[in-house]
C-alpha cells in the first residue's frame, strides 16, 4: 500500500496504461511539458515521449476529433477536456459523433477511447470553471459515465475505461486532487457499472458521487452519533448504473437520500429515484429525498459557494429531519 | 460554352498529368456511376421512396470520382451528408447504398444511418457526417493514427465552401499542419451554402485557398469540372500528403445542379449564373474529352448501358428489400451488441 494523492492516482493510471498497451496515447492541452494544469499528468512526457503523449493547441474539437479518428482507426486515445465546463465547445463532437457512431453505422465503427475532464466546484473558481455536468453526459446514448471518489479509484476505473470496447467519459473532481487515500501496490483494474457500499447502516441510505461521497460518510458519522445509521453508497459508475447494488442496499433501509453536486433538474439522482420508486416502492418507507445544489449557476464567494453546494451539515440537518 | 475563366475558374490548368486509357473509362465509368444514382435517388424522393432528406452531388461528380480512381485501399474517406457519390467512388455497391436510402433491412446500415450517414469500413468509407466541420477534426485523427502506426495511409476530407466559416474547419487545419499529418482536405466550392451564396457570407473570395496560407499551406484551387484536372489534383495531393509532407488543402471549383436538398428547386439562383455551369457540365465534357482523344464511342455507350443497368438493380432490389427488423433499435449502442444502460 501506498499513501498518494488523487491527483497522483491519475498520472499513476495513465502511466499504468501507456505502459501496459502501446496503442494508448495521450493527448490535451498543456498535459505534457506543464504537466497538466491541476499538476496531474506529470512525468508522462518524458517517460513516453511526445508522440504518445501529445501537448495540443487551445482546440478542444481538435483534440476530440483527433481522440474519435484515432480510436475508429486502433489506436485507445485518452483526451483531456482541462475543465469540464469547456466540454460545452465540443460537445457536438462528444453527443453528436463520438456517441452516435457505433449505432448509426450498425456497429461498424468502434470507438475506444476515454475523455478525462477536471468537473466540479469547492475551488471558488466562478459558475464558468466550477460545474457538476456528469448529467449531461448520462443523457446521451452511447456514452458511458464514471466519477471516481478516491485515488485508488482514479486508477481502478482510469484502466477500466481505457480497456473498455466504448467512449468513456471519465469526470475527475477538481476538489477531490489534493486528497489522499492508500493505494494498492501493483497493477489496478476495476469493472466499470459497479456501485460500492462505502459504509453499512440499518437506517437509512445515502447515495453520493465524486467529491459527494466524503461528505456523506462525513455527515453519516455526525448522524451516527445521533443514533442514526446509514448506508453510504458511492455510485461511481452512471452509465452503466449499478441499480442491483444501489436497490438492494434503499431496500434494506427503506429510507434513500441522493446527495448531488449538480444544480437540481435532471440531476442523476431524480433517474435513480424514479427507478428506486418503480420497482421498489413496497419497501419504502418514505419518500426519497434528494439533496442538491439549488438550480443556480454555482457563485464564486467561498461563502456563497459553500451554502450553495451541498455540505455535511446540510446532509446531516435533511437527513435527520427525515429519519426524527 | 463558357470558358474556364467566365466561371471563375483558374486559368491555366495546373495539374495536367497523363491519365492512361484504363485509368480514363474506370473515371467515365465511376462518374457515370454517380450521375445515375444520384438521378434515381431523385426520382425516388419524388416518389416518397426515399425518405426524409437527400443531398444529391450532381454537377460535382469529377471531384469523387478523381479522388476515387487515385485513393488506395487503406486510405480513408471522410464524407458528408452529400456522401452518396464519395461512398460509391470507394467501391461501395449500388444496392446497400440505395436500400439505406429506402430505410430498408438490407441498407448499408440496415437502415440505421439513412443518406447523410453512409458508412463502409471494409471500403474506408469511414463516415458521413452531418454536423458542418466536425468530421475535418475525425479526418486528422486517422491521419494521426497512420502516422503514429507508422504506415503510410492518408485521410481524404470532403467538405463544402459554408464549411470553411465555422470554428472546427480552423482547428482542424492548425492542428493537421503544426502535427504534419497525412490527411487531404477537399473544399467542394459549388458556391452556394444552403441557400445562401458563400460570397456573401465569407471575407474573403476563395473561401478555402484564402485561408491556407493562415496554416502555412499553399493554396491550391482546381477546376472541379475537370475530370483529368481534377485526377491529377487528387494524385499531386495524395503524393504530398503520403510522403510525410503535411496535410492539403484544395478548393475544387465546382456547381451543384440541384437544390440543396430533398425536392429543392433552387429557384434562388439567378438563370445567368446556372446556365453557364450547366454547360460545363463535368460528364458531358469528359465524354466529349474521351471521343475527341478517339475513344470509341460504342465502349462509352456499353458502360452507360452497364451502368443503368446496376442502377435498375440496385432500385430493385431495395424496394423488394425487407423492412429492418424492430430488433435492431436496441442494438449496437454499445461494442457488445447491446443498449443495456443498468444492470
Ligand atoms: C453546424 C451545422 N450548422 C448548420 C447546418 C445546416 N446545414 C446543412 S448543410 C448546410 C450548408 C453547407 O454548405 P457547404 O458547406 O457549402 O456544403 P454543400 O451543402 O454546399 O455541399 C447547412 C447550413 C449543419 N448541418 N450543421
Ligand atoms: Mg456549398
Amino acid at each position: 500500500m501506498t499513501l498518494m494523492t488523487y491527483r497522483d492516482a491519475v498520472a499513476r493510471g495513465i502511466a499504468q496504461e501507456l505502459e501496459r498497451d502501446d496503442s494508448v496515447v495521450f493527448l490535451g492541452e498543456d498535459i505534457g511539458a506543464a504537466g497538466g494544469v491541476f499538476k496531474a499528468t506529470g512525468g508522462l512526457l518524458g517517460k513516453f515521449g511526445p508522440l504518445r503523449v501529445a501537448d495540443t493547441p487551445i482546440s478542444e474539437q481538435a483534440i476530440l476529433g483527433a481522440a474519435m479518428g484515432a480510436a475508429m482507426t486502433g489506436l485507445r486515445p485518452i483526451a483531456e477536456i482541462m475543465f469540464s465546463d469547456f466540454l460545452a465547445v465540443c460537445w457536438d463532437l462528444i453527443a453528436n459523433e463520438i456517441a452516435k457512431t457505433r449505432y448509426m453505422t450498425n456497429g461498424q465503427i468502434s470507438l475506444p477511447l476515454v475523455i478525462r475532464t477536471g468537473n466540479g466546484g469547492g475551488l471558488r473558481f466562478g459558475a464558468q470553471h466550477s460545474q457538476s455536468l456528469e448529467n449531461w453526459a448520462m443523457a446521451v446514448p452511447g456514452l458511458k459515465v464514471v466519477a471516481p471518489s478516491t485515488p485508488e479509484d482514479v486508477i481502478g476505473l482510469l484502466a477500466a475505461a481505457v480497456r473498455d470496447p466504448d467512449p468513456v467519459m471519465f469526470f475527475e473532481h477538481k476538489g477531490l486532487y489534493s486528497m489522499k487515500g492508500e493505494v494498492p501496490d501493483g497493477e489496478i483494474v476495476d469493472t466499470l457499472g459497479t456501485a460500492k457500499v462505502r459504509r453499512r447502516g440499518t437506517d437509512c441510505t445515502i447515495l453520493a458521487l465524486a467529491a459527494m461521497v466524503p461528505r456523506a460518510l462525513k455527515a453519516a458519522d455526525v448522524l451516527a452519533a445521533a443514533g442514526i445509521n446509514a448506508t453510504v453508497v458511492d455510485v461511481r459508475s452512471l452509465v452503466p448504473l449499478d441499480t442491483a447494488t444501489i436497490l438492494d442496499a434503499v431496500a434494506r433501509t427503506g429510507q434513500l437520500f441522493t446527495v448531488e453536486e449538480n444544480p437540481r433538474l435532471c440531476g442523476w439522482g431524480a433517474e435513480i429515484v424514479s427507478v428506486v420508486v418503480e420497482e421498489i416502492w413496497d419497501d419504502l418507507d418514505g419518500a426519497p429525498i434528494r439533496i442538491t445544489t439549488p438550480h443556480v449557476p454555482l457563485p464564486s464567494s467561498d461563502t456563497l459557494e459553500d451554502a450553495t453546494i451541498p455540505s455535511v451539515t446540510r446532509i446531516v440537518d435533511t437527513v435527520r429531519k427525515v429519519m426524527e | 460554352m463558357p470558358t474556364p475563366t467566365d466561371l471563375g475558374l483558374p486559368e491555366t490548368p495546373a495539374f495536367r498529368h497523363e491519365v492512361d486509357a484504363e485509368t480514363e473509362l474506370e473515371l467515365y465509368r465511376s462518374m457515370e456511376r454517380l450521375r445515375r444514382f444520384e438521378k434515381r435517388a431523385y426520382d425516388l424522393f419524388l416518389q416518397s421512396l426515399v425518405k426524409g432528406t437527400s443531398h444529391l452531388s450532381l454537377g460535382q461528380e469529377a471531384i469523387a470520382a478523381a479522388f476515387g480512381a487515385s485513393m488506395r485501399p487503406g486510405d480513408w474517406t471522410f464524407a458528408t451528408y452529400r456522401g452518396h457519390a464519395h461512398t460509391l467512388a470507394r467501391g461501395v455497391e449500388m444496392a446497400p447504398i440505395m436500400a439505406e436510402l429506402l430505410g430498408r433491412g438490407t441498407g448499408l446500415m440496415a437502415g440505421k444511418g439513412g443518406s447523410m450517414h453512409l458508412t463502409s469500413v471494409e471500403h474506408g468509407v469511414m463516415g458521413s457526417y452531418a454536423i458542418i466541420g466536425a468530421h475535418l477534426t475525425i479526418a486528422n485523427g486517422a491521419a494521426w493514427s497512420a502516422k503514429l502506426r507508422g504506415t503510410d495511409q492518408v485521410a481524404v476530407c470532403f467538405f463544402g465552401d459554408g464549411t470553411t466559416n465555422i470554428g472546427a474547419f480552423h482547428e482542424a487545419l492548425n492542428l493537421a499542419a503544426t502535427w504534419k499529418l497525412p490527411v487531404v482536405f477537399v473544399c467542394e466550392n459549388n458556391q452556394w451554402m444552403e441557400y445562401t451564396p458563400i460570397g456573401s457570407v465569407t471575407a474573403v473570395p476563395r473561401p478555402a485557398a484564402d485561408r491556407a496560407s493562415a496554416y502555412g499551406l499553399e493554396p491550391v484551387v482546381v477546376d472541379g469540372n475537370d475530370a483529368t484536372e481534377m485526377y491529377g489534383a487528387a494524385q499531386d495531393a495524395l503524393r504530398h500528403a503520403r510522403s510525410g509532407r503535411g496535410p492539403v488543402l484544395m478548393e475544387a471549383l465546382t456547381y451543384r445542379h440541384g437544390g440543396h436538398s430533398r425536392a429543392d428547386p433552387a429557384k434562388y439562383r439567378p438563370a445567368e449564373e446556372v446556365e453557364p455551369w450547366l454547360l460545363r457540365d463535368p460528364l458531358v465534357t469528359y465524354r466529349a474529352h474521351l471521343v475527341r482523344k478517339g475513344v470509341d464511342e460504342g465502349v462509352l455507350k456499353a458502360i452507360d448501358e452497364e451502368v443503368l443497368r446496376e442502377v435498375d438493380d440496385a432500385t430493385e432490389s431495395a424496394k423488394n428489400a425487407p423492412q429492418p427488423d424492430l430488433t435492431l433499435i436496441e442494438r449496437d449502442v454499445w461494442a457488445d451488441g447491446s443498449s443495456a444502460w443498468r444492470n
